[in-house]
């Protein structure tokens, strides 16, 4: 397995060199430098040596790939795409256009993504599956049926409607639990309820139905009715015979999800006000800011490369048949 | 089975679960989303919207949202009267206002009203009870050295933050820091957007950015060890200022954040091996003598702000401007400055949350740099039998309105040189007059902005020297006087002008073509009803449109090359003065001209408007100044140089509890002025929040009866038969 391990390691570097220069071509297609720096300039009195000064205190001023005017080596290195892309591999994020130290921002702001994001993702797996069990223990009934218009009912709903839909119930007519915001000044749990739960509820939709057509797949195999023949209880049947034999299919879209939750999600943290990567990441977009959206996507390209990976390793726990080589 | 229910162990579950729920949620209102005040400070509750600044430190920051921070820490040299209007200049980091010396070409002092005025020397002198906040740049050993100065990143790198710096210390302003602070705004290395602006009129900049620019930059470049020819620092507490020519116009530069003192031994600190790693700058922790200083400054969430223990004597004024009394607004009239504690600014992206914080109570005002009521404008105000008024519940809970119009105008210009609706001819002034009037700026203000605006007569907003109200104030050849009323005039003077203009019914009179016009729009500020608004107004006089959206950038780079026919723009003052508008269409100023980034976007040349600009500029105020400003505005009506323009109306509320609420439209170093009625915010907080229950009770009941069926189904099927 470690060969393994070490062999899709390395053909991850292709992946991100090209996810790298795929970002980089797409921003300064949409993007000049000085169109950045009179961005970061203001509307006013932005005169060419303004532009000027401020590229060469970016790093700006150099060309994108090649230096014509370098020597060796430094045509390639000493170019924007060098400093500002290549460097990224040795996890040096540089500083975003308005000065801030990437790095630091981004240890900051992940973990709260995480307080949000990793009970979401939990509970929302352990709803989903219950309901999902629960329906197919029913299955060919009306309650089955009514449960599946149900799940495409929900999943028909926008994402934004139950955000902003939670937000005026349970928290502007209720009163239940602050509207939006975060700080870790005393009762954090309070301003995570309300995301949590939107967050949860907006998924049981899509995940209830996807894990109900892998349960009911399972749930019609031979093993099963021997099980029943057996004697074995509903609860029994379910939890020990069907869950663990759809897991594989459970894993592959559950796994790759883990390493982003650090990601956090654009919607729900700049809606609830949760300052994770996921508003750092809009923020930077709105602002045009290239040096924290290069270093997002670089870092999220890696969390996915890494859930995949996880993924294979997690089917090998999953079945013991499977072997990776 | 519903027996079972009533079981004391599933009465005992019950009980339970409902205490789980109710379980911390004891201190005060659950939906607080404030942490704890310090107990016995008063703190001002507020927001940063929709983004936390992205500059603080005075030579970079070019924002109303970062100036709103900057003018509460900094004291500039001038600054504004709070209550009074028009506008008022008043000393505020020096004694005095600046002493003017003038001087020709030869170096000799002249007479103020001298032709010959080659040089303006400003000289200023620091208030003698103006003293820095405490803060570890000042912090100095038993020697006198500096507490903290290391030699490499590994020994800085316990401080992550500046509260984690134990030794703090603090010193008088000094002239020199005002002289470093224009030194720093030169260095090139600082990238400061005032670097071009200013290098025209101090004498020196220019060189000593230039001179700066060679300068190796691997550590801290002690700026004191460069001079600039215009700067001059006379004495610990005197510095002179040598600008080129005469510009009044100069001691309204003073009262921005710009000229704000720095104190080279604060540069030296954040320039710290290690701190930028740890964004411990000059850009993020800004250090000053004003009423606040910066205690927390996280631009993810809140900055904190506190009372400077070290802010010099400082009063509430006692005159206003006429009404203010009556308002209430000289209550305070004499009381030391600040008259609160602190003050907390939440980041807050999102309108609803803003909006209903803001209406529980946990907000003291809608806004700060916006009034953010224009997006929930519907909620917040109905149309009562005298007009626009306060919804019931926002009048009910005491909240009250502050209307703000702002020194800004917004409008839509047109290419003067452009070959179909620019030029000078009587014949293409009439082609834009017409197009003037049948874009009817109030109904697109009433429908686009909620009546948020006021349509401009000219390049000069209200509360502007040179704005002028009533029927002498209107513009002749798009309004009537009518019932003491602006009235437009009618789509059929319009097209009477587009036929004198050759355009009989919107086509070319010589071609029979439809008179097409088309107007640069910034994708992200147009939505596409206006536009169907606009194809409508147009199409009354049969002239068509067409939209060529584009971001700012691409917008920008057309008007930098004079590639657009109308466009889109507008313009917050900078200061007070007439100028400031008025060099919107100054000849020189045109992109096409300077070949720079010029204000004069539509490119208006008219030598008559440039040479009584030129003379205006250096008048003073009074009535010769006022005559060519009255001139000026005559040729801009004249030759209907833009389609449109309005002056921007922000409307703020505030809550009860708030005090001081008069919007200054130049300054923003109003925090000091406000009053809040502490108890009177808990009272009504507790009053406004109280939790509703039942859905809880709703919820755990519903939850009950959906499983109910599918626990009785399973129990059911485990007692079945095969057969069943």
């Amino acid at each position: 397995m470690f060969a393994y391990i070490v062999r899709r390691l390395i053909y991850a570097i292709p992946i991100l060199v090209g996810v790298n220069l795929l970002t980089f071509t797409l921003f300064f297609v949409v993007n000049s430098p000085d169109d950045m720096a009179a961005s970061q300039l203001g509307d006013k009195y932005v005169t060419p040596e303004a532009i000027e000064n401020w590229k060469q205190k970016n790093g700006y001023d150099k060309p994108l790939f090649l230096n014509p005017d370098a020597a060796g080596v430094a045509q390639l290195t000493d170019t924007i795409f060098f400093d500002k892309s290549v460097r990224l591999f040795a996890f040096d994020f540089g500083r975003s256009e308005s000065g801030r130290d990437i790095t630091t921002d981004v240890a900051t702001r992940m973990w709260p993504s995480l307080a949000v994001a990793l009970p979401t993702f939990l509970v929302g797996i352990g709803v989903n599956i219950c309901v999902a069990l629960m329906v197919v223990m029913f299955r060919g009934t009306r309650l089955d049926r009514g449960a599946v218009f149900v799940f495409v009912a929900l999943m028909s709903i926008s994402y934004l409607f139950y955000i902003i839909g939670g937000q005026f119930l349970v928290a502007k007519t209720w009163r239940l639990v602050p509207i939006s915001g975060f700080h870790t000044e005393g009762q954090v749990w309070k301003f995570l309820i309300l995301p949590v739960l939107v967050g949860v509820v907006a998924g049981i939709g899509a995940g209830a139905r996807w894990y109900r057509t892998l349960f009911l797949e399972e749930a019609n195999q031979d093993y099963v009715r021997t099980a029943r023949a057996k004697g074995c209880s509903e609860l029994s049947i379910l939890f020990r015979h069907i869950l663990p034999n759809a897991l594989i299919p459970i894993l592959t879209g559950v796994v790759v999800l883990i390493p982003s939750l650090f990601m956090g999600s654009l919607l729900i943290e700049s809606f609830f006000g949760i300052p994770g990567l996921g508003s750092y990441m809009l923020d930077a977009i709105n602002s045009q800011d290239f040096a924290i959206v290069r270093s997002m996507v670089f870092i999220g390209s890696i969390l996915y490369i890494i859930g995949l990976l996880l993924t294979d390793i997690s089917y090998t726990w999953a079945d013991p048949r499977v072997r990776l080589s | 089975m519903l027996s079972r229910l009533a079981a004391p162990r599933t009465r005992a579950a019950l009980l339970l679960t409902s205490a789980a729920l109710l379980a911390g949620c004891t201190d005060g209102p659950w939906n607080n989303p404030n942490p704890e005040s310090p107990p016995g400070l008063v703190t001002y509750q507020s927001v940063m919207t929709p983004l936390p600044p992205k500059h603080l430190d005075p030579a970079l920051s070019y924002a109303s949202d970062e100036s709103l921070f900057l003018m509460q820490i900094y004291e500039p040299p001038m600054g504004y009267h709070y209550l009074k209007r028009p506008y008022e200049l008043l000393p505020l980091g020096v004694e005095d206002f600046p002493q003017i010396t003038y001087i020709n070409a030869e170096g000799e002092i002249i007479d103020p009203e001298a032709e010959d005025v080659a040089y303006s020397v400003y000289a200023l002198t620091v208030r003698a009870d103006a003293r820095y906040q405490p803060h570890p740049a000042f912090a100095v050993d038993d020697r006198g050295a500096p507490h903290y100065l290391f030699e490499d990143a590994s020994e800085s790198r316990p401080y992550r933050q500046i509260s984690d710096f134990p030794e703090l210390g603090s010193r008088p302003v000094a002239a020199n820091d005002y002289v470093y602070a224009i030194k720093r705004l030169a260095d090139p290395f600082n990238a400061s957007p005032m670097l071009g602006f200013m290098a025209q009129y101090i004498v020196g900049m220019e060189d000593f950015s230039a001179r700066l620019k060679d300068v190796p930059r691997d550590g801290w470049v002690n700026l004191d060890d460069y001079p600039m020819d215009g700067l001059e620092v006379v004495d610990e507490r005197t510095f002179r200022i040598t600008i080129k020519g005469r510009y009044p116009q100069f001691s309204y530069w003073l009262a921005m954040h710009f000229f704000s003192p720095i104190a080279p031994e604060v540069d030296r600190f954040f320039h710290n091996p290690g701190f930028l790693d740890r964004n411990l700058t000059l850009d993020w922790w800004p250090v000053g003598s004003g009423p606040f200083m910066m205690v927390k400054n996280d631009p993810n969430s809140e900055i904190v702000l506190e009372r400077n223990p070290n802010f010099r004597e400082d009063y509430f004024p006692t005159e206003g401007a006429p009404g203010d009394a009556e308002q209430g607004l000289l209550e305070d009239a004499g009381k030391r400055l600040p008259l609160i504690d602190r003050a907390v600014f939440r980041l807050e992206k999102e309108v609803l949350s803003l909006w209903t914080k803001f209406l529980q109570g946990y907000y003291d005002r809608s806004g700060e740099s916006h009034g953010n009521t224009n997006r929930v404008f519907d909620q917040a105000f109905v149309v009562g039998p005298n007009g626009v008024e306060l919804g019931a519940e926002l009048a009910n809970h005491g909240i009250t309105v502050s209307p703000d119009v702002k020194p800004a105008i917004y409008y839509y210009g047109f290419n003067m040189r452009d070959p179909v609706l620019g030029g000078y001819t009587e014949e293409r002034r009439k082609l834009r007059r017409a197009l003037q009037i049948a874009f009817d700026t109030e109904e697109y203000l009433n429908i686009f902005y909620k009546g948020n605006g006021i349509a401009a007569q000219s390049p000069i907003p209200p509360g502007i020297p040179g704005f002028v109200e009533g029927e002498a104030g209107i513009n002749p050849y798009v309004y009537d006087w009518v019932d003491g009323a602006p009235k437009r005039k009618s789509i059929e003077h319009a097209k009477q002008l587009l036929t004198e203009a050759g355009y009989p019914n919107g086509r070319d009179a010589r071609t029979g073509e439809p008179l097409k016009i088309f107007i640069d729009v910034q994708s992200q500020a147009i939505s596409s009803t206006s536009m169907n608004w606009m194809d409508r107004a147009f199409g009354r006089i049969g002239v068509q449109v067409e939209y060529r959206p584009a971001d700012w950038n691409r917008t920008r780079e057309k008007l930098l090359t004079g590639n657009t026919q109308i466009f889109s723009h507008g313009w917050l003052a900078d200061y007070p003065d007439p100028e400031n508008f008025l060099f919107l269409l100054y000849g020189p100023e045109s992109p096409l001209i300077c070949n720079c980034d010029g204000a004069n976007n539509a490119s208006y040349e008219r030598p008559e408007y440039d040479d009584l600009f030129r003379q205006m500029r250096v008048l003073p105020a009074g009535e010769e100044r006022d005559a060519l400003v009255a001139r000026m505005v005559d040729l801009y009506r004249e030759d209907a140089v833009w389609l449109y323009g309005f002056y921007p109306k922000d409307i703020y509320l505030n809550n009860p509890w708030v005090h001081n609420n008069k919007r200054h439209g130049i300054s923003k170093n109003t925090l000091k002025y406000v009053r809040i009625d502490d108890d009177l915010r808990e009272r009504k907080r507790e009053e406004w929040n109280q939790p509703v229950i039942w859905p809880l009770y709703a919820m755990s009941a519903l939850l009950v009866a959906l499983l109910l069926p599918g626990i009785i189904a399973y129990r059911r099927r485990l007692r079945a038969t095969a057969r069943q």
